[in-house]
Protein backbone atom coordinates (compact mmCIF):
# COMPACT_ATOMS: atom_id res chain seq x y z
CA UNK A 1 0.00 0.00 0.00
CA UNK A 2 3.04 2.23 0.64
CA UNK A 3 2.99 4.35 -2.92
CA UNK A 4 2.41 1.18 -4.90
CA UNK A 5 -0.85 0.68 -6.58
CA UNK A 6 -2.26 -2.58 -5.47
CA UNK A 7 -2.99 -4.35 -8.80
CA UNK A 8 -4.77 -7.47 -7.01
CA UNK A 9 -8.01 -7.50 -8.95
CA UNK A 10 -5.97 -6.76 -12.51
CA UNK A 11 -8.15 -9.28 -15.06
CA UNK A 12 -4.63 -9.81 -16.54
CA UNK A 13 -3.73 -11.20 -12.84
CA UNK A 14 -6.47 -13.31 -12.95
CA UNK A 15 -6.58 -14.58 -16.29
CA UNK A 16 -2.75 -16.08 -15.48
CA UNK A 17 -4.28 -17.24 -12.17
CA UNK A 18 -7.13 -19.59 -14.20
CA UNK A 19 -4.24 -20.67 -16.63
CA UNK A 20 -2.36 -22.30 -13.64
CA UNK A 21 -5.14 -23.76 -12.61
CA UNK A 22 -6.11 -25.10 -15.98
CA UNK A 23 -2.74 -26.83 -15.59
CA UNK A 24 -3.61 -28.10 -12.95
CA UNK A 25 -6.57 -29.73 -14.23
CA UNK A 26 -3.72 -30.67 -17.16
CA UNK A 27 -1.51 -32.16 -14.77
CA UNK A 28 -3.90 -34.63 -12.70
CA UNK A 29 -5.57 -35.62 -16.13
CA UNK A 30 -2.44 -36.38 -18.21
CA UNK A 31 -0.79 -40.16 -17.64
CA UNK A 32 2.53 -39.36 -19.66
CA UNK A 33 5.56 -38.06 -16.82
CA UNK A 34 6.91 -35.28 -19.91
CA UNK A 35 2.99 -33.62 -19.80
CA UNK A 36 3.18 -33.74 -15.79
CA UNK A 37 6.16 -31.89 -15.86
CA UNK A 38 5.68 -29.94 -18.69
CA UNK A 39 2.14 -28.32 -16.96
CA UNK A 40 4.40 -27.76 -13.67
CA UNK A 41 7.23 -25.66 -15.40
CA UNK A 42 4.71 -23.25 -17.50
CA UNK A 43 2.26 -23.21 -14.22
CA UNK A 44 5.79 -22.08 -12.51
CA UNK A 45 6.66 -19.61 -15.25
CA UNK A 46 2.86 -18.16 -14.90
CA UNK A 47 3.66 -17.64 -10.91
CA UNK A 48 6.87 -15.54 -11.98
CA UNK A 49 5.57 -13.57 -14.21
CA UNK A 50 2.96 -12.37 -11.65
CA UNK A 51 5.30 -9.75 -9.51
CA UNK A 52 5.63 -7.33 -12.68
CA UNK A 53 1.98 -7.23 -12.91
CA UNK A 54 1.30 -6.96 -8.89
CA UNK A 55 4.06 -4.59 -8.94
CA UNK A 56 4.05 -2.59 -12.15
CA UNK A 57 3.59 0.91 -10.57
CA UNK A 58 7.16 0.80 -9.00
CA UNK A 59 9.63 -2.22 -10.56
CA UNK A 60 13.13 -2.22 -9.35
CA UNK A 61 16.24 -4.53 -10.45
CA UNK A 62 15.31 -6.54 -7.04
CA UNK A 63 11.82 -7.56 -8.39
CA UNK A 64 13.50 -8.01 -11.75
CA UNK A 65 15.47 -10.31 -10.32
CA UNK A 66 13.45 -12.37 -8.67
CA UNK A 67 11.28 -13.04 -11.44
CA UNK A 68 13.93 -13.80 -13.80
CA UNK A 69 15.55 -16.20 -10.91
CA UNK A 70 11.80 -17.73 -10.97
CA UNK A 71 10.98 -18.25 -14.34
CA UNK A 72 14.37 -19.93 -15.11
CA UNK A 73 14.07 -21.76 -11.65
CA UNK A 74 10.82 -23.47 -11.68
CA UNK A 75 10.79 -23.20 -15.86
CA UNK A 76 13.76 -24.42 -16.71
CA UNK A 77 16.42 -25.99 -14.11
CA UNK A 78 13.90 -27.78 -11.96
CA UNK A 79 11.82 -29.35 -15.01
CA UNK A 80 15.67 -30.09 -16.91
CA UNK A 81 17.08 -31.59 -13.49
CA UNK A 82 13.02 -33.72 -13.60
CA UNK A 83 13.50 -34.81 -17.47
CA UNK A 84 17.30 -36.15 -16.71
CA UNK A 85 16.34 -38.45 -13.62
CA UNK A 86 13.27 -39.39 -16.00
CA UNK A 87 15.52 -40.24 -18.81
CA UNK A 88 18.30 -41.96 -16.58
CA UNK A 89 15.29 -43.89 -14.82
CA UNK A 90 14.08 -44.77 -18.53
CA UNK A 91 9.98 -43.80 -17.94
CA UNK A 92 7.89 -41.85 -19.60
CA UNK A 93 4.18 -42.92 -18.20
CA UNK A 94 2.47 -43.13 -14.22
CA UNK A 95 1.28 -47.09 -14.84
CA UNK A 96 -1.92 -47.98 -12.48
CA UNK A 97 -2.17 -45.12 -10.14
CA UNK A 98 -3.45 -45.29 -6.60
CA UNK A 99 -6.27 -43.19 -7.92
CA UNK A 100 -7.47 -43.13 -11.84
CA UNK A 101 -7.32 -40.28 -14.26
CA UNK A 102 -10.95 -39.84 -14.12
CA UNK A 103 -11.40 -39.58 -10.62
CA UNK A 104 -8.36 -37.26 -9.72
CA UNK A 105 -9.69 -34.96 -12.69
CA UNK A 106 -13.24 -34.55 -10.64
CA UNK A 107 -11.71 -34.52 -7.41
CA UNK A 108 -9.31 -32.15 -8.18
CA UNK A 109 -12.15 -29.75 -10.13
CA UNK A 110 -14.40 -30.20 -7.21
CA UNK A 111 -11.72 -28.91 -5.26
CA UNK A 112 -10.82 -26.33 -7.28
CA UNK A 113 -14.96 -25.17 -7.35
CA UNK A 114 -14.93 -25.60 -3.89
CA UNK A 115 -11.93 -23.27 -3.21
CA UNK A 116 -13.34 -20.63 -5.36
CA UNK A 117 -16.93 -21.03 -2.79
CA UNK A 118 -14.18 -21.03 0.35
CA UNK A 119 -12.24 -17.91 -0.84
CA UNK A 120 -15.98 -16.11 -1.01
CA UNK A 121 -16.19 -16.87 2.82
CA UNK A 122 -13.24 -16.10 4.26
CA UNK A 123 -12.48 -13.13 6.01
CA UNK A 124 -10.27 -11.32 3.28
CA UNK A 125 -9.09 -7.72 3.02
CA UNK A 126 -11.25 -5.88 0.59
CA UNK A 127 -8.53 -5.68 -1.75
CA UNK A 128 -7.85 -9.23 -2.47
CA UNK A 129 -11.78 -10.16 -2.41
CA UNK A 130 -12.41 -9.94 -6.51
CA UNK A 131 -8.92 -12.24 -7.05
CA UNK A 132 -8.60 -15.23 -7.97
CA UNK A 133 -5.08 -15.54 -5.70
CA UNK A 134 -7.19 -17.20 -2.67
CA UNK A 135 -8.81 -19.56 -4.85
CA UNK A 136 -6.21 -20.10 -7.31
CA UNK A 137 -3.49 -20.84 -4.14
CA UNK A 138 -6.31 -23.59 -2.34
CA UNK A 139 -6.52 -25.34 -5.69
CA UNK A 140 -3.01 -25.87 -6.61
CA UNK A 141 -1.94 -26.64 -2.71
CA UNK A 142 -5.02 -29.53 -3.32
CA UNK A 143 -3.66 -30.60 -6.63
CA UNK A 144 -0.38 -31.04 -5.42
CA UNK A 145 -2.12 -33.54 -2.29
CA UNK A 146 -4.28 -35.51 -4.67
CA UNK A 147 -1.02 -35.55 -7.15
CA UNK A 148 1.42 -37.09 -3.90
CA UNK A 149 -1.06 -39.11 -2.58
CA UNK A 150 -2.41 -40.64 -6.23
CA UNK A 151 0.58 -41.67 -7.75
CA UNK A 152 3.12 -44.11 -7.50
CA UNK A 153 6.17 -43.02 -9.29
CA UNK A 154 8.42 -41.28 -7.77
CA UNK A 155 8.51 -37.89 -10.22
CA UNK A 156 5.00 -37.44 -10.46
CA UNK A 157 5.31 -37.57 -6.36
CA UNK A 158 7.65 -34.51 -6.76
CA UNK A 159 5.60 -32.89 -9.88
CA UNK A 160 2.74 -33.11 -6.90
CA UNK A 161 5.62 -31.32 -4.73
CA UNK A 162 5.88 -28.81 -6.65
CA UNK A 163 2.25 -27.79 -7.61
CA UNK A 164 2.05 -27.66 -4.44
CA UNK A 165 4.80 -25.56 -3.44
CA UNK A 166 3.49 -22.88 -6.56
CA UNK A 167 0.49 -22.67 -4.75
CA UNK A 168 1.98 -21.37 -1.63
CA UNK A 169 4.43 -19.40 -3.57
CA UNK A 170 0.43 -17.74 -4.95
CA UNK A 171 -0.13 -17.02 -1.18
CA UNK A 172 2.99 -15.56 -0.34
CA UNK A 173 2.15 -13.24 -3.35
CA UNK A 174 -0.69 -11.62 -1.03
CA UNK A 175 2.30 -10.33 1.30
CA UNK A 176 4.25 -9.14 -1.30
CA UNK A 177 4.87 -6.08 0.31
CA UNK A 178 6.05 -7.43 3.93
CA UNK A 179 7.65 -10.73 2.80
CA UNK A 180 11.39 -9.61 2.36
CA UNK A 181 13.16 -10.72 -1.00
CA UNK A 182 15.14 -12.72 0.88
CA UNK A 183 12.90 -15.26 1.82
CA UNK A 184 11.34 -15.49 -1.42
CA UNK A 185 14.94 -16.59 -2.69
CA UNK A 186 15.80 -19.03 -0.49
CA UNK A 187 12.50 -20.61 -1.07
CA UNK A 188 13.60 -20.80 -4.13
CA UNK A 189 17.06 -22.10 -4.04
CA UNK A 190 15.57 -25.05 -1.16
CA UNK A 191 13.31 -26.55 -4.25
CA UNK A 192 15.65 -26.18 -6.32
CA UNK A 193 18.45 -28.66 -4.30
CA UNK A 194 15.70 -30.62 -3.10
CA UNK A 195 14.25 -31.67 -6.23
CA UNK A 196 18.55 -31.52 -7.68
CA UNK A 197 18.68 -34.66 -4.24
CA UNK A 198 15.14 -36.08 -5.20
CA UNK A 199 16.62 -36.80 -8.51
CA UNK A 200 19.75 -38.25 -7.34
CA UNK A 201 17.66 -40.31 -5.22
CA UNK A 202 15.47 -41.70 -7.99
CA UNK A 203 18.47 -42.72 -9.33
CA UNK A 204 19.72 -44.85 -6.78
CA UNK A 205 15.97 -45.77 -6.15
CA UNK A 206 16.09 -47.48 -9.62
CA UNK A 207 19.41 -48.72 -9.47
CA UNK A 208 18.45 -50.93 -6.55
CA UNK A 209 15.04 -51.93 -7.40
CA UNK A 210 15.02 -52.02 -10.80
CA UNK A 211 11.68 -49.61 -10.43
CA UNK A 212 10.59 -46.06 -9.32
CA UNK A 213 7.04 -47.56 -7.72
CA UNK A 214 6.93 -45.97 -4.13
CA UNK A 215 5.08 -49.19 -3.15
CA UNK A 216 8.01 -51.46 -3.32
CA UNK A 217 9.62 -48.84 -0.56
CA UNK A 218 7.28 -49.24 2.31
CA UNK A 219 8.76 -52.40 3.80
CA UNK A 220 12.41 -52.67 5.61
CA UNK A 221 14.93 -55.29 5.26
CA UNK A 222 18.18 -56.37 6.27
CA UNK B 1 -51.31 -18.11 -42.24
CA UNK B 2 -47.98 -16.58 -41.21
CA UNK B 3 -47.13 -18.74 -38.63
CA UNK B 4 -47.80 -22.16 -41.44
CA UNK B 5 -45.26 -20.32 -44.01
CA UNK B 6 -42.73 -19.91 -40.95
CA UNK B 7 -42.90 -23.25 -40.18
CA UNK B 8 -42.82 -24.67 -43.95
CA UNK B 9 -40.24 -22.13 -44.06
CA UNK B 10 -38.12 -23.61 -41.13
CA UNK B 11 -38.43 -27.07 -41.93
CA UNK B 12 -37.62 -26.50 -45.50
CA UNK B 13 -34.40 -24.67 -44.16
CA UNK B 14 -33.26 -27.40 -42.12
CA UNK B 15 -34.14 -30.32 -44.22
CA UNK B 16 -32.49 -29.17 -47.19
CA UNK B 17 -29.14 -27.67 -45.71
CA UNK B 18 -28.71 -30.40 -43.62
CA UNK B 19 -26.66 -32.74 -45.35
CA UNK B 20 -24.51 -30.14 -46.60
CA UNK B 21 -22.57 -30.39 -43.65
CA UNK B 22 -21.71 -33.76 -44.32
CA UNK B 23 -20.44 -33.00 -47.67
CA UNK B 24 -17.77 -29.99 -46.21
CA UNK B 25 -16.62 -31.68 -43.88
CA UNK B 26 -15.81 -34.43 -46.40
CA UNK B 27 -14.46 -31.90 -49.09
CA UNK B 28 -12.10 -30.07 -46.22
CA UNK B 29 -10.36 -34.11 -45.64
CA UNK B 30 -10.07 -34.91 -49.06
CA UNK B 31 -8.45 -31.20 -49.49
CA UNK B 32 -5.90 -31.95 -46.22
CA UNK B 33 -5.23 -35.21 -47.60
CA UNK B 34 -4.40 -33.88 -51.39
CA UNK B 35 -7.19 -35.74 -52.76
CA UNK B 36 -10.15 -34.19 -54.81
CA UNK B 37 -13.07 -36.19 -52.54
CA UNK B 38 -16.77 -36.68 -53.54
CA UNK B 39 -18.55 -33.92 -54.30
CA UNK B 40 -20.16 -31.38 -51.93
CA UNK B 41 -23.67 -32.71 -52.59
CA UNK B 42 -22.67 -36.21 -52.21
CA UNK B 43 -25.07 -37.28 -49.15
CA UNK B 44 -28.27 -35.82 -51.28
CA UNK B 45 -27.51 -38.31 -54.27
CA UNK B 46 -27.30 -40.80 -51.42
CA UNK B 47 -30.31 -39.72 -49.69
CA UNK B 48 -32.22 -39.82 -52.84
CA UNK B 49 -30.53 -42.95 -54.10
CA UNK B 50 -31.56 -44.80 -50.82
CA UNK B 51 -35.23 -43.41 -50.64
CA UNK B 52 -35.57 -45.40 -54.23
CA UNK B 53 -34.55 -48.60 -52.77
CA UNK B 54 -36.63 -51.42 -51.45
CA UNK B 55 -35.92 -52.01 -47.47
CA UNK B 56 -34.57 -56.18 -46.13
CA UNK B 57 -36.32 -56.63 -43.08
CA UNK B 58 -34.68 -59.32 -41.21
CA UNK B 59 -37.60 -61.86 -39.98
CA UNK B 60 -36.92 -61.71 -36.31
CA UNK B 61 -37.19 -57.96 -36.33
CA UNK B 62 -40.82 -56.08 -35.08
CA UNK B 63 -42.10 -53.37 -36.42
CA UNK B 64 -39.94 -51.03 -33.99
CA UNK B 65 -37.24 -51.70 -36.21
CA UNK B 66 -38.39 -49.42 -38.84
CA UNK B 67 -40.61 -47.32 -36.43
CA UNK B 68 -37.05 -46.71 -34.42
CA UNK B 69 -35.69 -44.69 -37.30
CA UNK B 70 -38.76 -42.88 -38.04
CA UNK B 71 -39.16 -41.36 -35.21
CA UNK B 72 -36.38 -40.57 -33.89
CA UNK B 73 -35.70 -38.30 -37.40
CA UNK B 74 -39.18 -36.55 -36.36
CA UNK B 75 -37.44 -36.02 -32.67
CA UNK B 76 -34.57 -34.51 -34.38
CA UNK B 77 -36.76 -32.56 -36.63
CA UNK B 78 -38.85 -31.61 -33.57
CA UNK B 79 -35.53 -30.30 -31.79
CA UNK B 80 -34.58 -28.55 -34.58
CA UNK B 81 -37.74 -26.74 -34.75
CA UNK B 82 -37.32 -25.26 -31.27
CA UNK B 83 -33.90 -24.21 -31.73
CA UNK B 84 -34.08 -20.83 -32.32
CA UNK B 85 -32.40 -19.06 -35.80
CA UNK B 86 -30.63 -15.60 -34.95
CA UNK B 87 -32.96 -12.94 -35.33
CA UNK B 88 -35.68 -14.87 -36.43
CA UNK B 89 -36.51 -16.77 -33.12
CA UNK B 90 -37.64 -20.03 -32.72
CA UNK B 91 -41.59 -20.99 -33.78
CA UNK B 92 -42.34 -22.21 -30.70
CA UNK B 93 -40.96 -20.73 -27.40
CA UNK B 94 -42.06 -21.30 -23.69
CA UNK B 95 -40.39 -21.54 -20.60
CA UNK B 96 -37.82 -24.62 -20.19
CA UNK B 97 -38.03 -25.26 -24.09
CA UNK B 98 -34.45 -26.21 -23.95
CA UNK B 99 -35.24 -29.81 -21.16
CA UNK B 100 -37.71 -30.35 -24.19
CA UNK B 101 -34.76 -30.35 -26.37
CA UNK B 102 -32.28 -32.01 -24.23
CA UNK B 103 -35.07 -35.24 -24.13
CA UNK B 104 -36.00 -35.00 -27.73
CA UNK B 105 -32.50 -35.66 -28.14
CA UNK B 106 -32.22 -38.23 -26.16
CA UNK B 107 -35.47 -39.85 -27.37
CA UNK B 108 -33.58 -40.14 -30.90
CA UNK B 109 -31.09 -41.78 -29.42
CA UNK B 110 -33.25 -44.30 -27.42
CA UNK B 111 -35.10 -44.95 -30.90
CA UNK B 112 -31.94 -45.22 -32.97
CA UNK B 113 -30.40 -48.31 -30.01
CA UNK B 114 -33.82 -49.69 -29.76
CA UNK B 115 -33.72 -50.33 -33.43
CA UNK B 116 -30.43 -51.60 -33.15
CA UNK B 117 -31.43 -53.98 -30.84
CA UNK B 118 -34.41 -55.35 -33.11
CA UNK B 119 -31.79 -56.95 -35.35
CA UNK B 120 -30.78 -59.74 -32.70
CA UNK B 121 -26.93 -58.80 -34.02
CA UNK B 122 -23.99 -59.09 -31.44
CA UNK B 123 -22.17 -56.02 -33.33
CA UNK B 124 -25.97 -53.70 -33.31
CA UNK B 125 -25.66 -54.60 -29.78
CA UNK B 126 -22.16 -53.83 -28.99
CA UNK B 127 -22.56 -50.32 -30.80
CA UNK B 128 -25.51 -49.56 -28.86
CA UNK B 129 -23.50 -50.33 -25.55
CA UNK B 130 -20.68 -48.15 -26.85
CA UNK B 131 -23.40 -45.38 -27.65
CA UNK B 132 -25.34 -45.37 -24.58
CA UNK B 133 -22.59 -44.91 -22.47
CA UNK B 134 -20.79 -42.39 -24.27
CA UNK B 135 -24.32 -40.30 -24.54
CA UNK B 136 -24.36 -40.78 -20.35
CA UNK B 137 -21.07 -38.74 -19.98
CA UNK B 138 -22.10 -36.14 -22.63
CA UNK B 139 -25.17 -35.21 -21.82
CA UNK B 140 -23.82 -34.32 -18.03
CA UNK B 141 -21.57 -31.93 -19.91
CA UNK B 142 -24.40 -30.53 -21.82
CA UNK B 143 -26.25 -29.91 -19.19
CA UNK B 144 -23.97 -27.88 -17.64
CA UNK B 145 -23.19 -25.94 -20.52
CA UNK B 146 -27.25 -25.44 -20.81
CA UNK B 147 -26.85 -24.52 -16.54
CA UNK B 148 -24.65 -22.07 -17.63
CA UNK B 149 -26.28 -19.95 -19.84
CA UNK B 150 -29.24 -20.30 -17.46
CA UNK B 151 -27.09 -18.92 -15.22
CA UNK B 152 -25.82 -16.07 -16.86
CA UNK B 153 -29.22 -14.64 -18.49
CA UNK B 154 -31.31 -15.94 -16.11
CA UNK B 155 -33.79 -17.18 -18.07
CA UNK B 156 -34.42 -21.24 -19.21
CA UNK B 157 -35.82 -20.28 -22.62
CA UNK B 158 -33.54 -21.06 -25.71
CA UNK B 159 -34.47 -18.02 -27.27
CA UNK B 160 -33.19 -16.02 -24.37
CA UNK B 161 -30.72 -18.20 -23.31
CA UNK B 162 -28.32 -17.71 -26.48
CA UNK B 163 -27.15 -14.29 -26.49
CA UNK B 164 -24.13 -14.84 -24.20
CA UNK B 165 -21.51 -11.95 -23.71
CA UNK B 166 -18.08 -13.05 -24.76
CA UNK B 167 -15.36 -13.66 -22.00
CA UNK B 168 -13.59 -16.43 -20.28
CA UNK B 169 -16.84 -17.97 -19.83
CA UNK B 170 -17.65 -18.64 -24.03
CA UNK B 171 -14.27 -19.78 -24.78
CA UNK B 172 -14.61 -22.14 -22.38
CA UNK B 173 -18.02 -23.17 -23.28
CA UNK B 174 -16.84 -23.10 -26.68
CA UNK B 175 -14.73 -25.64 -26.35
CA UNK B 176 -16.30 -27.84 -24.22
CA UNK B 177 -19.73 -27.78 -26.56
CA UNK B 178 -17.02 -28.62 -29.47
CA UNK B 179 -16.00 -31.71 -27.76
CA UNK B 180 -20.09 -32.71 -27.40
CA UNK B 181 -20.46 -31.50 -30.37
CA UNK B 182 -17.63 -33.97 -31.83
CA UNK B 183 -18.72 -37.17 -29.62
CA UNK B 184 -22.61 -36.99 -29.99
CA UNK B 185 -22.42 -36.92 -33.76
CA UNK B 186 -19.96 -39.81 -33.67
CA UNK B 187 -16.49 -37.73 -35.53
CA UNK B 188 -13.10 -38.53 -35.35
CA UNK B 189 -11.60 -38.64 -31.68
CA UNK B 190 -14.37 -40.82 -30.40
CA UNK B 191 -15.68 -42.67 -33.68
CA UNK B 192 -14.41 -42.36 -37.49
CA UNK B 193 -17.26 -42.23 -39.75
CA UNK B 194 -15.21 -43.93 -42.59
CA UNK B 195 -14.29 -47.18 -40.56
CA UNK B 196 -15.41 -50.32 -41.84
CA UNK B 197 -14.66 -52.33 -39.16
CA UNK B 198 -16.93 -53.73 -37.13
CA UNK B 199 -14.82 -53.61 -33.72
CA UNK B 200 -14.08 -50.58 -33.78
CA UNK B 201 -16.99 -49.10 -34.93
CA UNK B 202 -20.16 -47.03 -32.78
CA UNK B 203 -22.60 -45.39 -34.32
CA UNK B 204 -22.32 -46.87 -38.11
CA UNK B 205 -22.18 -50.10 -36.61
CA UNK B 206 -25.88 -49.66 -34.87
CA UNK B 207 -27.16 -49.08 -38.66
CA UNK B 208 -25.27 -51.86 -40.33
CA UNK B 209 -28.72 -53.93 -40.79
CA UNK B 210 -30.54 -50.83 -42.14
CA UNK B 211 -31.51 -50.18 -46.27
CA UNK B 212 -33.62 -48.26 -48.16
CA UNK B 213 -35.77 -45.08 -46.80
CA UNK B 214 -35.22 -46.27 -42.72
CA UNK B 215 -31.40 -46.08 -43.68
CA UNK B 216 -31.61 -42.44 -45.62
CA UNK B 217 -33.44 -41.51 -42.39
CA UNK B 218 -30.80 -42.48 -40.19
CA UNK B 219 -28.66 -40.58 -42.11
CA UNK B 220 -30.93 -37.19 -42.77
CA UNK B 221 -31.41 -37.11 -38.67
CA UNK B 222 -27.48 -37.64 -38.21
CA UNK B 223 -27.06 -34.85 -40.28
CA UNK B 224 -29.99 -32.66 -38.80
CA UNK B 225 -28.54 -33.59 -35.61
CA UNK B 226 -25.00 -32.04 -36.57
CA UNK B 227 -26.61 -29.34 -38.19
CA UNK B 228 -28.26 -28.95 -34.69
CA UNK B 229 -25.08 -28.63 -32.35
CA UNK B 230 -23.13 -26.64 -34.39
CA UNK B 231 -25.99 -24.00 -34.76
CA UNK B 232 -26.42 -24.55 -30.61
CA UNK B 233 -22.46 -24.04 -30.31
CA UNK B 234 -22.45 -20.86 -32.60
CA UNK B 235 -25.63 -19.38 -30.73
CA UNK B 236 -24.05 -19.99 -27.80
CA UNK B 237 -20.52 -18.62 -27.84
CA UNK B 238 -21.41 -16.04 -30.56
CA UNK B 239 -22.76 -12.66 -29.47
CA UNK B 240 -24.86 -11.44 -31.84
CA UNK B 241 -27.74 -9.09 -30.51
CA UNK B 242 -26.76 -6.06 -31.27
CA UNK B 243 -26.33 -6.69 -35.42
CA UNK B 244 -28.47 -6.31 -37.95
CA UNK B 245 -30.92 -8.75 -38.23
CA UNK B 246 -29.18 -9.41 -42.27
CA UNK B 247 -25.85 -9.47 -40.21
CA UNK B 248 -26.75 -11.24 -37.84
CA UNK B 249 -27.91 -14.56 -40.07
CA UNK B 250 -24.73 -13.60 -42.36
CA UNK B 251 -23.01 -14.33 -38.90
CA UNK B 252 -24.77 -17.70 -38.08
CA UNK B 253 -24.00 -19.10 -41.54
CA UNK B 254 -20.37 -17.74 -41.71
CA UNK B 255 -19.47 -19.50 -37.60
CA UNK B 256 -21.56 -22.85 -38.91
CA UNK B 257 -19.11 -22.94 -41.70
CA UNK B 258 -16.11 -22.28 -39.57
CA UNK B 259 -17.36 -25.40 -37.26
CA UNK B 260 -17.94 -27.00 -39.66
CA UNK B 261 -14.57 -26.57 -41.45
CA UNK B 262 -13.07 -26.71 -37.77
CA UNK B 263 -14.78 -30.68 -37.65
CA UNK B 264 -13.04 -31.53 -40.84
CA UNK B 265 -9.69 -30.85 -39.75
CA UNK B 266 -10.23 -32.15 -36.57
CA UNK B 267 -11.24 -35.06 -38.04
CA UNK B 268 -7.58 -35.12 -40.37
CA UNK B 269 -5.23 -34.10 -37.76
CA UNK B 270 -6.47 -36.41 -35.09
CA UNK B 271 -6.07 -39.77 -34.56
CA UNK B 272 -9.35 -41.71 -32.62
CA UNK B 273 -8.53 -42.47 -29.39
CA UNK B 274 -8.18 -45.69 -27.55
CA UNK B 275 -12.00 -46.51 -26.01
CA UNK B 276 -10.64 -46.37 -22.37
CA UNK B 277 -9.19 -42.96 -23.42
CA UNK B 278 -12.72 -42.02 -24.32
CA UNK B 279 -14.20 -41.37 -20.47
CA UNK B 280 -11.18 -38.50 -19.82
CA UNK B 281 -12.00 -36.71 -23.02
CA UNK B 282 -16.00 -36.50 -21.98
CA UNK B 283 -15.06 -35.54 -18.45
CA UNK B 284 -12.94 -33.18 -19.74
CA UNK B 285 -15.45 -31.84 -22.15
CA UNK B 286 -17.78 -31.79 -18.88
CA UNK B 287 -15.51 -30.06 -16.78
CA UNK B 288 -14.66 -26.98 -19.42
CA UNK B 289 -19.04 -26.49 -19.15
CA UNK B 290 -18.39 -27.10 -15.59
CA UNK B 291 -15.42 -23.99 -15.30
CA UNK B 292 -18.07 -21.81 -17.56
CA UNK B 293 -20.79 -22.39 -15.04
CA UNK B 294 -18.46 -21.75 -12.44
CA UNK B 295 -17.10 -18.53 -14.53
CA UNK B 296 -21.21 -17.33 -14.94
CA UNK B 297 -22.15 -17.88 -11.02
CA UNK B 298 -18.85 -16.03 -10.15
CA UNK B 299 -19.37 -13.02 -12.50
CA UNK B 300 -22.89 -12.61 -11.96
CA UNK B 301 -22.72 -11.90 -8.33
CA UNK B 302 -20.29 -9.46 -8.44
Amino acid sequence: MSGGVWMIGHPLLNLLIGLAMGLNLLALGSSRLPSIIRAMSVQGMLLGLMPLLLESANLDWRIILVVLATIVGKGLVIPGLLRRAMRAANIEREIQPFLGYVPSLLLGAGGTIAAVALARALPLMPEHAGSLLVPGAIASVLTGFILMIGRVRAISQVCGYLILENGIYLFGLLLIHSTPLLVESGILLDVTVGVFIIGLIVDRIQRAFDSLDTRKLNTLRE
Amino acid sequence: MTLILDIVLRLAVWLLLAPLLPGIINKVKAWVAGRRGPPVLQLYYDLAKLWRKGVVLSTLASPGFVAGPAVAWVALTGAAMLMPLGPAGSVVSFNGDVLLLIYLLALARFCTVWAAMETGSAFEGMGAAREVSYAVLAEVAIIAAVLSLSVETGSVSLVTMLSPSLGTGAVLLAAGLFTVLLAENCRVPFDDPNTHLELTMIHEVMVLDHSGPPLAAVLHGASVKLLLFTVLLVQAVLPMGELSPLGAIAALAAGVLVVTVGVGLAESLLARLAFRRVPLLLTTAFLFCLFALLVAWKGGAE
